[in-house]
């Protein structure tokens, strides 16, 4: 029977700190987890058992010499779009088969350089388009919680593995929401860094103004601990921030006294499932009585949200996805010349929601009609960053629901994408704003899915965030809620 | 009917920087291909663009260098279309915010002096190099991200000519400003220009044809003479001349329509979110305005009042930068810049000429030829052993001239007993010349000298010797 794989990465690092177990043994029950229940949930693209169990050996050595840190020697799932030396990199695309990584993204690299164990790739949404990973080219993943439920998306994998205790923690990426909803879908701590806190380099580009890496853990300890672990300046991107980073996890206070949290009456209007909203409206009012002052706020714009994410997301993805053309790497499929050879290849390689963001985003920057799209877009995110920066001029942080729904059933979006990118609208704000946002469970509907509190903060108010979600996490036991899965 | 030509260029300029625009890559022509490759120049995914100060730096010189305004506020974009030498199939450019505006470059052509109006100057990265086969076609990932500016004329130009001594004026400056080699084989420079015709006396323009992608300054020049040859004719012949895009056939000597698969319409440009805006410090720009080299019409004054050179000698000295550098290292070692200015007009650029060689492959180091000036111009050797000398340099470029004259007794005899031998013993053996001499043909001097010279083999003061010759004739009575 698995045990340490259950276990957080705070409780790791004091059992492998006190020499109680090593980074092989935990690599082990990883592994026995994944091979006994991933065939039924299906959250890993691919895991190379014989490197993790290399890296292990290695970590536990480096304990043995002293060297150890305490993350040293934990494993660590990560979304199959960052990029991990020697590992492939699919991005839940057809188009990237047989494309390896020549290189560790910096994000990647902090995390090896704190001695974690790059433990397999979990699946996504292609190119982290979608809101419920059934848009992997690879693979169906399932929610944990219900496996004829969808994970979310993008980083459902990510969500999916740490729910079912077949990873400890995982990295995943957020441009809507990707990080937020499918922890939300999944009963995890989901977080979204500010925009420049995580270095981009090695994070394979969907929306490169909105994208941003983030963990996703078991608890709020652990999303600090590996924040801690990733964030800071990067010479590689020039719009990572240069701003100190603090020791997130060792300053959680778990205290919510005198703080003013404010509750954007836009979040909570019809089209949000009533078991939703009362999950949300219950852990506020928790939150009040842990001391908070509770104060209403207005996002106006919030309504132009959903419009604008989709023109700035798809222009720049119909960019960032040019690359892909079957000269350099990936998927090739020939032509009679050069150009023949990019439309095979890239109607071959790419699946139909990518394909429909790249013509809209094609559009959208079109000669003729920048103005009245691009233009105007880059406009209106103006108006929602300010929207946000008044309103942490009258409040802390902003709590409001993750997503309008729990997880639906798969399929049950499967012919209306507007349906879906509806869905984003609680999330794709914080990326539109550039601002930080932390998802962490607050309880189930009555048909047992979970339900997702979300906390926002001003740029750079990670630690402001942790806090009040950390405080709100030691009063509940949500967290600690875990799936009954047959393998 | 008489046709009114408006020209204007766009120029490629590659930077001469230690890396690339936006990696570290070399910067380095003609390694092996693909050598000078990595993620972020070769476009893998997830790899984010570094903007290289040196080539921010050397893009704001040229700017200054021409008078430019340099932006407040940068930017670089997107421009988007598909081709095999594109990394990324987007190119990262400047569209809107270049860091240089305005400027302007004076030209002269027949002795006419001239203003081209430069509009603007941006950065942005070359694209790789493909090379097409039969039926396949290969990419050298190693040019692209060289750092690359694109100058922009205004279509101020109204001849070939003055197309062509824009684009020498252009690059005199790049050499310079240490900012481009220029070098045209490298592919250091390459050019597109837009051309149309009006008759005259209207005053809107015709409609314009691009040529696009030429490499060399006579490509150019006769591309420009072709397409104002079949415009002329399409007006002549009561047509209309089409917007179009065209590539020169220098072969053929003819401008033809490019596929349109060739170039892309719609560049969907939009801001670069990987990189931030460039707001240029004041005192930076200010700095490196102080910092700026000569310009090739300042060194041109200079030559003159420092070395008291001719005019005509300034221009030619300093129309190549490193023929004026050389000049200057020889100048330092003599005290008659006049000479040494001669043997570099003359002899260096005759034999540069005649090998194809860059006065950077010049054999004979600026050192050795102000010693080989000073030993002529102080009568040690006389003109014709000076130019043996030159020529045995050139074979063996190490050698001391002085060494060299010694060793091989070259010296010119300046002692007056051994010229007064040599005189009497002419005037002994040649009595029809001297005759002749004393009846006033003065051509007969001349062969006495040069009899001189042959008996002393080369060696005797051809000026001492006319004198002795003249006093000893004129007391023969």
């Amino acid at each position: 029977m698995s045990v340490l794989n259950e276990k957080t990465v705070e409780e790791l690092s004091v059992l492998l700190e006190s020499g109680a177990c090593t980074s092989q043994e935990i690599v082990r029950d990883v592994l026995a987890e994944k091979n006994r229940i991933d065939p039924v949930i299906r959250a890993y693209v691919e895991l190379d058992e014989e490197d993790a169990l290399a890296q292990a050996v290695e970590a536990d050595a480096a304990r043995a010499r002293g060297t150890a840190g305490p993350l040293t020697g934990i494993p660590v799932a990560i979304k199959d779009l960052l990029n991990v030396r020697g590992q492939s990199c699919t991005c839940g695309s057809k188009i990237l088969q047989g494309y390896r990584s020549p290189y560790d993204a910096t994000a990647v690299a902090r995390l090896r350089s704190a001695g974690m164990v790059m433990a397999g790739r979990v699946n996504m949404d292609e190119f982290a388009m979608g809101s419920s990973t059934e848009n992997s080219a690879l693979q169906t993943t399932r929610n944990p919680w219900n496996t004829a439920c969808v994970p979310g998306g993008s980083s459902g994998g990510s969500a999916s593995a740490v729910a079912a205790r077949m990873a400890v923690a995982s990295i995943g990426s957020d441009t809507g929401g990707s990080v937020r909803q499918p922890a939300s879908f999944c009963g995890c701590v989901g977080l979204k860094p500010t925009y420049g806190r995580i270095s981009r380099y090695g994070l394979t580009a969907y929306a490169s103004s909105l994208d941003q890496i983030g963990p996703i853990t078991r608890t709020v300890k652990d999303a600090a601990l590996l924040l801690g672990a990733m964030a800071g300046h990067d010479p590689m991107d020039s719009t990572s921030s240069p701003l100190d980073v603090p020791d997130y996890a060792a300053s959680l206070t778990g205290e919510m006294k005198g703080l003013k949290l404010g509750v954007p009456k836009e979040y909570f209007v019809e089209g949000i499932e009533p078991e939703v909203d009362a999950c949300v409206r219950k852990a506020i009012a928790q939150c009040e009585s842990l001391g908070a002052e509770i104060v209403e706020v207005s996002l106006p714009n919030t309504r132009y949200a959903t419009a604008t994410y989709y023109i700035l997301a798809t222009a720049e993805a119909s960019t960032n996805l040019a690359r892909y053309d079957g000269v350099r790497y990936g998927l090739r499929v020939e032509g009679a010349d050069p150009i023949a050879l990019y439309m095979n290849t890239r109607a071959a390689g790419f699946g139909s929601e990518v394909k429909r963001r790249i013509i809209l985003g094609t559009y959208v920057l079109s000669s003729g009609y920048y103005d009245a799209y691009y233009l105007r877009a880059q406009k209106v995110r103006t108006l929602i960053a300010r929207d946000f920066s008044e309103a942490f001029a009258r409040c802390d942080a902003i709590v409001c629901p993750v997503s309008p729904t729990a997880a639906y059933p798969l399929g049950s979006c499967a012919d209306d994408p507007l349906k879906m990118y509806l869905g984003d609208i609680f999330t794709v704000t914080a990326n539109l704003a550039g601002i930080c946002g932390l998802s962490v469970p607050c309880g189930f509907t009555s048909g047992g899915l979970p339900v997702g509190l979300q906390i926002l903060g001003a740029p750079f108010a990670e630690q402001k965030i942790l806090d009040i979600g950390y405080a709100y996490e030691q009063s509940t036991a949500w967290h600690t809620e875990k799936p009954a899965i047959q393998g | 009917m008489n046709y009114h030509v408006t020209i204007g260029l766009e120029t490629h300029i590659q930077l001469k920087t230690n890396s690339k625009i936006f990696c570290a890559c070399a910067n380095h022509f003609g390694d092996e291909p693909n050598t000078n490759v990595c993620p972020v120049c070769l476009g893998y995914p997830g790899v984010m663009p570094v903007l290289n100060e040196e080539a921010v730096h050397k893009t704001i010189r040229a700017g200054l260098m021409i008078g430019s305004r340099i932006g407040a506020f940068c930017k670089f974009d997107r421009k988007s279309y598909f081709y095999p030498d594109m990394p990324k199939n987007y190119q990262i450019t400047q569209y809107d915010r270049p860091f240089c505006i305005g400027g302007q470059v004076e030209i002269e052509v027949d002795g006419r002096k001239k203003i081209i109006r430069v509009n603007r100057i941006h950065l942005e990265e070359d694209v790789a190099k493909n090379t097409h086969a039969a039926t396949s076609s290969e990419v050298d990932f190693n040019r692209a991200g060289t750092p690359l500016m694109e100058v922009v004329s205004e279509p101020d130009m109204e001849t070939p000519e003055e197309a062509l001594a824009y684009l020498q004026a252009l690059k005199q400056i790049m050499v310079y400003g240490g900012i481009s080699e220029c070098n045209l084989e490298e592919g250091n420079m390459r050019c597109d220009v837009n051309i149309s015709l009006r008759p005259d006396g209207q005053e809107k323009l015709g409609v314009k044809a691009e040529i696009k992608n030429m490499n060399t300054f006579k490509g150019v020049f006769q591309a420009l003479q072709a397409e104002t040859r079949r415009q002329e004719s399409i007006l002549e012949s009561g047509g209309s001349v089409r917007q179009e895009t065209l590539r020169f056939d220098p072969d053929a000597g003819v401008t033809l329509p490019m596929r349109s698969k060739e170039y892309a319409h719609d560049y969907r440009y939009f801001p670069e979110p990987d990189l931030m805006p460039v707001v240029l410090d004041k005192d930076v720009i200010e700095r490196w305005r102080s910092e700026l080299p000569e310009l090739p019409q300042q060194r041109r004054e200079r030559f003159v009042s420092q070395y008291d050179l001719p005019e005509y000698d300034a221009a030619v000295l300093t129309a190549d930068k490193h023929l004026a550098d050389y000049y200057e290292r020889a100048a330092a070692g003599t005290k008659n810049f006049k000479a040494v200015s001669n043997w570099v007009m003359t002899e260096v650029m005759r034999v540069l000429s005649e090998k194809g060689w860059t006065i950077e492959q010049f054999p004979i180091q600026a050192d050795a030829l102000a010693e080989l000036v000073a030993l002529a111009d102080g009568k040690v050797i006389n003109s014709n052993s000076a130019k043996e000398v030159f020529s045995i340099l050139l074979e063996e470029p190490g050698a001391s001239p002085k060494a060299l004259v010694e060793k091989r007794g070259m010296a010119q005899v300046s002692d007056s007993s051994a010229i007064d031998a040599f005189v009497d013993q002419v005037i002994t053996e040649q009595t029809k010349s001297v005759e002749d001499f004393r009846n006033g043909k003065q051509a007969a001097l001349q062969f006495l000298v040069g009899q001189i010279m042959k008996l002393s083999r080369g060696k005797a003061n051809p000026q001492m010797a006319a004198q002795a010759l003249r006093d000893k004739i004129g007391s023969m009575e």
